[in-house]
């Protein structure tokens, strides 16, 4: 292969560096309006009064929208349409926006923001989810499992009570895993127009343009067929762009009532309240081995404080639970969920959604479980991981696994075994692994389509267009669209262009969310162009008198590979092509393997393909401070192929930044102030100076190693490389904190006064640890009664699905 | 974006025309420089001057002179501070606690003068129009109450410059001028323990230059905790100084702590304590627990108030041991990102 495999500059990479690639804020088009929205005030309200004809007849005001102009509710999930673009009747979290005003500049608008008169009557507050299970009422929203719970999740995969009995050892441990947001360095932006034929564009800093169009042709009331939405390239998303929004919702309504574009570009603190971040997680599990290492069963049970909607929340609840056999071989396993409203901004996917709260659990847990039982941790794991082409205990189809080498490639690389329990007091490593989806294998609304279709149009002059409904959002998917039809083509992959998100000439892929473009676009492209192939080689055959299955395409040409001098350029067969077959366009579609999940909720974890990777941390810890140091992190991914490696290590290098800043100092946290004097319940630190993420300065050594082994399920047999290598960091962090100084950091973030406070529970003679200290009582319905494979099961539930109680509405879309 | 609020611009050509300027303006004008920490208050709507006068074409605000010792342009950037030899080979405090301010674009913009004159910062207070109309605003700006303690009579915002605690172990001066007059005084009376009121600047004047004694026999450090590498700013900083004689002795020191108050605070106890006294580690134990003493950090800024009192003195030891010789590459890497 050519192209495939070898480093390259990625193909956007001048405009970027040039400056030139033009993002939703540097969208000026002529007569263009501007948008402020006015946010509460109060965490939980409702609105008695909202007057605005002050803000309407400032001057230079155009347009002043309501709640009332929205009566139609949306939501990324059909199971959770539960917010509308402006507050109608309540406020749910500081920071839900109330009005809109449109005026000739933003500085106008601001101003009049203040003239907006609102008065709310304060409702009860839930700022956290012991707070939200305790009273049912008031209800942040008229639905859900109940009172101010979203969610509840039971599901039981064999008899884990029984494997506990025949366990040699149980280990029931709390953790919790604090939230966190995104913090793209590009604000979210739209604008809104409306074209010539009065139709609505809308371009907008989006992961998932086919989403945003599915919820403003419903909150819009408008034929989907006359919305076109262009997914500008996204100064990064990492998930917090994968939700329609408010303000894409609002600026749409405004551009078609005043036929003139509207923008918005939400400040960095509209950007924290829109979050769709890290769920903050509180998490019990219990976990079953033999004397040697073996898991015989495992027993998580989830508490995610979800915020103030829906969100992708039911997913990500589903999520916390989902990806833990796919690890490691667990013979019976039971995963309970519950997600909470609590009134603050609402959480959402985060770069690994879901999973990383239980994986940071689960590695921690086996560290310690490594320890009771005198095994190196790095030889545990290797004793207990997933075998290849597995169906596990809940149903998820595994491919290859390439979990094992990444344990011994990170393992000589930091020459663990030298290091660990042998540096000096105060110095330590910590090994942690993990698992990703490449995709999720079902869609977010029902559906039988393809995930993701690709279009060529190839061109007389030698030229390629890929159109896709991909987003490039910084990680490189255009990259990959064009690196699979070159590869296919024989051709450079600056002579193919790509055309993505943009619903009007794209044909629809679901979004740049849960690591699923490389492997779902890659098929599609490569499908499109080997049927594009397919013709040109069939009438070069003919012009160059040779059988089609000798023709070989590479270095923009075609010849035959048994008499190299019978050849013709590529734009040659393109013409020869087009003179037999008339114009030349091709499609490729990728749909992901059935899964073997039928019970409910057996949606949620299934992947046409898992990524696996394993990382070491080396922690300095001072045991007067609690100062940490991360110096050196090694990290192995499980890449399957890396269609571009310079690509892969980027994305693996981001993966072990954020987890850094996850584990040792971003927190999205909120103040209340003292009740008798206020009812504030407002985010800490809004802004990008407080809210703590790591520097360049900060960055340790990051060696990276790509395990390689092809997937037959991935394009070229590539998996996903975006979330996977961000999971193993955090719970190593924590693994090498104990190494350094001998304390438990049971939560994320580990800060200097955590440590500090458990080596003093250490002196003190207490548990040498600082976490969480129970799990609340949480109402778990009946279990869903799924028997795993091996003992007979077929994927369904042999007890009937729970139905809601009377009384309680289920919200459909 | 968040946008600037409307002011006229004046862009004086020397310190007598923006002291005229200032004077006319009758308290609605206010200085700036680099504008690294107006311009962003300005647009959180924390200020809202009608008049700003610039500063950066006045060029008798940018020399540097030798006089006893070295007077400082209060208009230098901090990055022109940090590139001056003077400063590094003599005023090390000064040039470490320079270097660390921030990031160096805004180093690049932000000034020595600035610096000095920054507003102290409080969590409750650092953020936009919208967050403090929340929560009803704080004392500090539009409201009547401080959230850091509600009972608290006063302002408990943090000072939270670099330069001051480095300049005042370094014995520094600094000069004021305006329409009515100049007036030279010790850096330590520029500040009162007070968020609202932290400068005994009046609103006319200019601070113009920052005056250095000799160096002599003085060294002087600087340790600054913060979370990152970068940007922060501190949460706790250590300014020492000491002149030791021939046999080890510290015949005269000053040990300044940063952000535990809304001023600089010297530690005269701990300053005393060391007078007289080789570095050796006990007295380099007691003189940090006597300087950790005084230091009242709040919950208004990064990390937690009782870990940031509890490292107080693992600070001010650092620093102390720096100044006897002992090899502190180390932990300066691991604290601070970056070897001074």
């Amino acid at each position: 292969m050519n192209i495939i495999g070898r480093p390259r500059r990625r193909v956007d990479g001048r405009a970027k560096v040039t400056g030139q690639t033009i993002f939703a804020d540097d969208l000026m088009l002529p007569r263009t309006v501007h948008c402020k929205l006015l946010r509460s005030t109060l965490p939980h309200a409702r609105i008695v009064r909202l007057d605005v004809s002050r803000a309407a007849a400032h001057p230079g005001v155009h347009l002043v929208l309501t709640g009332r102009d929205f009566p139609i509710p949306y939501g990324i999930l059909p199971v959770s349409q539960d917010e509308h673009a402006l507050a109608v009747d309540r406020v749910r979290f500081t920071g839900d926006p109330v009005a809109a005003v449109i005026a000739r500049d933003e500085l106008t608008a601001f101003e009049a923001l203040d003239l907006v008169d609102v008065e709310y009557e304060p409702l009860r507050t839930f700022a956290t989810p012991d707070e939200s299970l305790a009273h049912d009422a008031p209800r942040i929203h008229e639905y859900g499992d109940r009172g101010n719970i979203h969610k509840l999740v039971s599901l039981a995969f064999g008899d884990v009570d029984a494997a506990f009995r025949a366990a040699d050892r149980v280990f029931e441990d709390t953790f919790f895993y604090q939230g966190s947001t995104h913090l793209p360095i590009e604000q979210h932006a739209a604008v809104a127009a409306r074209d010539p034929d009065g139709k609505l564009v809308l371009w907008s800093s989006t992961q998932t343009p086919h989403y945003v169009h599915r919820a403003l042709a419903k909150a819009l009331a408008m034929p989907a067929a006359h919305i076109r939405v262009i997914a500008t390239p996204n100064g990064g998303g990492f998930g917090g762009k994968s939700d329609p929004f408010n303000h894409e919702i609002v600026v749409a309504k405004a551009a078609l009532l005043l036929d003139r574009p509207v923008k918005i570009c939400l400040t960095r603190e509209e950007v924290f309240y829109c979050h769709r971040g890290r769920h903050p997680v509180l998490m019990k599990l219990r976990t079953g081995v033999t004397r040697d290492g073996a898991i015989v069963g495992m027993d998580v049970q989830t508490l995610l404080d979800g915020g103030a909607y829906g969100s992708y929340g039911v997913a990500s609840t589903f999520y916390t639970g989902a990806l833990q056999t796919v690890t490691y071989h667990i013979p019976a396993y039971r995963f309970q969920g519950c997600r909470v409203f609590t009134n603050k901004p609402p959480c959402g996917p985060k770069r690994g959604h879901g999973t990383p709260q239980t994986r940071f659990g689960q590695e921690i847990q086996l560290d310690k479980i490594a320890e009771a039982l005198a095994i190196d941790p790095a030889d545990l794991r290797l004793r207990i991981v997933e075998q290849p082409e597995t169906l596990t205990a809940n149903y998820l189809r595994v491919g290859t696994i390439g979990l094992e080498e990444c344990i011994r490639r990170v393992t000589r690389a930091a020459d663990w075994s030298a290091r660990h329990r042998r540096l000096p007091y105060g110095r330590g490593v910590g090994l942690a692994c993990s698992s990703y989806l490449s995709g999720a294998g079902l869609p977010i609304y029902w559906n039988d389509m393809p995930h993701s279709g690709v279009q060529l149009k190839l061109d007389r002059s030698g030229g390629v267009t890929a159109f896709c409904g991909a987003t490039e959002i910084g990680q490189g998917s255009d990259d990959v669209l064009v690196a699979c039809v070159a590869e296919v083509l024989g051709i450079d992959p600056l002579d193919v262009r790509a055309v993505t998100g943009d619903t009007d000439l794209t044909p629809v892929d679901l979004g740049s969310y849960s690591s699923r473009v490389t492997l779902m676009m890659g098929n599609a492209a490569i499908q499109a162009a080997e049927r594009a192939r397919d013709l040109l080689a069939e009438a070069a055959s003919r012009k160059l008198g040779a059988p089609k299955a000798r023709l070989v395409f590479a270095d923009r040409r075609v010849f035959d590979t048994e008499n190299p001098g019978v050849a013709m350029t590529f734009a040659e067969a393109v013409c020869a092509a087009e003179a037999a077959f008339g114009t030349i366009g091709t499609t490729g579609s990728y749909t992901p393997p059935r899964s073997a999940a039928r019970f409910k909720g057996g949606g949620v974890g299934p992947s046409p393909a898992y990524s696996y990777s394993a990382a070491i941390v080396e922690a300095e810890v001072d045991p007067e401070t609690g100062w940490i140091h991360v110096p050196r992190v090694w990290i192995a991914h499980d890449i399957g192929r890396a269609l571009n490696p310079t690509l892969v290590r980027g994305q693996v290098e981001g993966s072990v930044y954020m987890a850094l800043g996850e584990a040792l100092m971003e927190e999205q946290t909120f103040r209340r102030l003292p009740a008798r004097l206020s009812h504030a319940l407002v985010h800490k630190f809004p802004s990008m100076l407080e809210y703590k993420s790591p520097t360049t300065l900060d960055m340790p050594e990051v060696f990276t190693e790509l395990v390689e082994h092809p997937d037959p399920r991935g394009p070229f047999g590539a998996k996903e490389v975006g979330q996977g290598p961000l999971l193993p960091v955090m719970p190593a962090v924590a693994n090498a904190v104990y190494d350094a100084i001998g304390v438990r950091i049971d939560e994320v973030p580990i800060t200097p006064e955590k440590i500090v406070k458990a080596l003093e529970a250490k002196a003190a003679g207490k548990p040498a640890r600082y976490g969480p200290a129970r799990f609340p009582d949480v109402p778990w319905p009946e279990a869903l009664q799924v028997p795993p494979p091996w003992e007979g099961g077929d994927g369904t539930a042999t007890n009937p699905a729970r139905t809601p109680k009377a009384g309680q509405e289920v919200v459909r879309s | 974006m968040m946008r600037l609020p409307h002011f006229v611009f004046r862009a004086p050509r020397s310190v007598t025309e923006a002291a005229d300027l200032l004077a006319r303006a009758e308290g609605d004008a206010t200085l700036v420089a680099g504008g690294t920490d107006l311009l962003p208050n300005m647009k959180r709507r924390q200020q809202t001057p009608g008049t700003l006068v610039g500063l950066r074409r006045v060029g008798e605000l940018r020399t540097i002179a030798n006089g006893d010792g070295v007077s400082l342009g209060a208009g230098l950037t901090l990055t022109e501070v940090v590139r001056e030899p003077r400063v590094r080979e003599r005023y090390g405090a000064l040039w470490q606690a320079a270097s660390q301010i921030a990031t160096p674009q805004l180093r690049n913009m932000g000034t020595l003068g600035g610096n000095l004159c920054l507003d102290t910062r409080c969590n409750y207070y650092d953020q936009n129009y919208e967050w403090r109309k929340a929560i009803d605003f704080c004392m500090k700006k539009d409201g009547d109450i401080c959230w850091v303690a509600t009972s608290s009579p006063r302002c408990l915002a943090v000072s939270s410059t670099d330069t001051a605690p480095a300049l005042l172990a370094l014995g520094a001066d600094v000069t004021l001028v305006s329409a009515n007059g100049t007036r030279r005084i010790p850096l330590g009376d520029l500040y009162r323990n007070d968020g609202i009121h932290y400068l005994t600047r009046r609103p006319a004047e200019i601070l113009t230059a920052v005056h250095l004694p000799h160096a002599d026999r003085w060294h002087s450090t600087y340790w600054k905790l913060r979370r990152r590498g970068a940007f922060d700013f501190p949460v706790l900083s250590v300014a020492a100084a000491v002149r030791v004689n021939g046999d080890g002795v510290v015949e005269d020191a000053r040990i300044v702590l940063g952000a535990v108050a809304s001023r600089p605070l010297e530690t005269a106890a701990a300053s005393a304590h060391l007078t007289g006294r080789p570095l050796s580690d006990d007295t380099i134990a007691e003189t940090a627990d006597l300087a950790a003493r005084p230091a009242r950090p709040m919950d208004n800024t990064d990390f937690s108030l009782v870990w940031r009192k509890r490292v107080t003195r693992q600070f001010v030891a650092y620093a102390l041991r720096e100044l006897r010789g002992d090899d502190m590459r180390d932990v300066r890497l691991r604290t601070s990102r970056m070897l001074l």
